[in-house]
């Protein structure tokens, strides 16, 4: 529950943000980050951006978020 | 890299020969535990060094209690709960949300956004949103109860559960019996809170507070980080996860939870009634807080018969050592929370285990 996510906004408009993650576009409030811009990339969490990010760093999380997808998937295979 | 890995493990292998005995470090957070699984830390670490599952799961540590309030909640024919996916497996004393889920009033949602949402969509019921969460989700249960507030929106309340971590970090260093010797602190918690919150457990115990990103290379590096902190007897409160923590975190975020809210003793699974750990609306949002409104209390059972849930949760032992850990107890069929959330120590055990088994 406490792995938010990086993504890019982009729509903007007030603090009602749409961002991209890894392909899937979603909602998310930046009432935590009055200085986001269209095109930044934040880490997302319960549908609030909580923080900038870097690329090399929200790449690094997309690669882990895709791992335990991955790990939760074939283990639910095996168990199920 | 390898070299970084091998200046971790020499600083490993030199904390462990100074102590001359096991040196446990509690991870917090339970992305921190599927992440040291997923990657195969624990293989890798000095013999004498022992990785703790700690209370960093939400779903995990939510008190029985509290799953039977809003069990109870669930089965009133005027309310609809709305909750995170996680909670809904959780079982309680008669069953679980999942099980009320085809009568239509259990809905899961992926924000307090969509919870007021679904309260604006069906004025003649009332929407208790299960506020479950540390830091990372109090301020967007917050923001929606100011939406409710401002909208007048008076069809939504919060059955709050939100919890603080670093009480509950204090109340494990204050049993005697706890084997603790630092603290591999949470990442995206911290974002909220800034690594400058642990000072105070730093200072009170001497104990290393070190907050690591989920990469495994972050989490090897702060393991020996702390590692380096205790070779040196010199306890601190860092981040290496420099990229999102900074010191005094997201204020605009901590501002709005403490506008909402103000923290009461609360109980958690495992560790019972902790001071100021558990988050209530402050009085002037209190017609928002489902206790009052439906009059309802926390309930004070015990947890679930034979399950051992809570010692995991203080590092006492390690899930294997539950008798219903693989037998009665797992993922498909689970009878405590550990074993429920994919964050939960017990679920990373269980399939970390079943994998071995598969590959071996």
């Amino acid at each position: 529950m406490c792995l938010a996510i990086p993504a890019r906004i982009v729509k903007l408009e007030e603090d009602r943000a749409v961002v991209d993650a890894m392909g899937n576009q979603f909602n998310a409030r930046t009432t935590f980050l009055p200085n986001a811009k269209l095109g930044d990339l934040v880490l997302v969490h319960a549908g609030f951006a909580i923080s900038t990010i870097d690329e090399d760093e929200a790449r690094k999380t997309w690669e882990l978020i895709e791992e335990i997808d991955q790990f939760n998937d074939t283990q639910n295979k095996i168990s199920g | 890299m390898l070299r970084r890995i091998r200046n971790a493990q020499l600083l490993m292998d030199a904390a462990c020969e100074l102590t001359g005995r096991p040196i446990n470090i509690m991870e917090v957070c339970g992305t921190h535990t599927v992440s040291i699984f997923r990657n195969g830390i624990r293989g890798t670490l000095p013999k004498s060094m022992k990785l703790l599952s700690g209370p960093g799961c939400p779903v995990c540590v939510t008190h029985q209690g509290y799953i039977d309030t809003v069990l109870e909640l669930a089965d009133r024919n005027d309310c609809i709960i709305a909750t995170y996916g996680d909670m809904i497996r959780v079982p309680g004393k008669g069953g679980s949300l999942e099980t009320r889920k085809s009568v239509g009033n259990v809905r899961i949602v992926l924000s307090s956004e969509d919870a007021l949402q679904l309260a604006r969509d069906n004025p003649s019921k009332t929407v208790v949103f299960v506020a479950v969460g540390f830091e990372t989700t109090t301020p967007a249960t917050a923001v929606a109860v100011k939406q409710a507030a401002k909208e007048g929106i008076n069809n939504f309340c919060i059955l709050s559960n939100h919890k603080i971590v670093v009480p509950a970090m204090q109340a494990l260093l204050s049993d005697k019996n706890n084997k603790i010797d630092a603290f591999l602190c949470p990442g995206h918690v911290s974002v909220i809170t800034g690594y400058g919150v642990f000072r105070g457990i730093v200072e009170q115990f001497c104990k290393p507070c070190v907050v690591a990103g989920f990469e495994p290379m972050q989490i090897i590096e702060g393991l020996a980080e702390i590692c380096r902190q205790i070779i040196e007897g010199k306890p601190e409160a860092k981040t290496l996860y420099t990229a999102v923590v900074t010191e005094k975190g997201n204020q605009i975020a901590q501002s709005i939870i403490s506008e909402c809210f103000e923290p009461m003793d609360g109980y958690w699974r495992g560790l019972g009634k902790i001071p100021k750990s558990t988050l209530q609306l402050k009085e002037n949002y209190s017609k928002f807080d489902a206790f009052k409104r439906f009059g309802v209390t926390e309930k004070s059972e015990n947890d679930t018969t034979g399950c051992r849930c809570g010692e995991v949760l203080c590092g006492l032992i390690d899930p294997p050592q539950c008798e219903l850990f693989g037998s009665a107890c797992e993922p498909q069929t689970p009878v405590g929370p550990c074993m429920v959330s994919s964050e939960g120590a017990c679920a990373a055990w269980f399939k970390y285990g079943r994998r071995k088994k598969q590959n071996g």
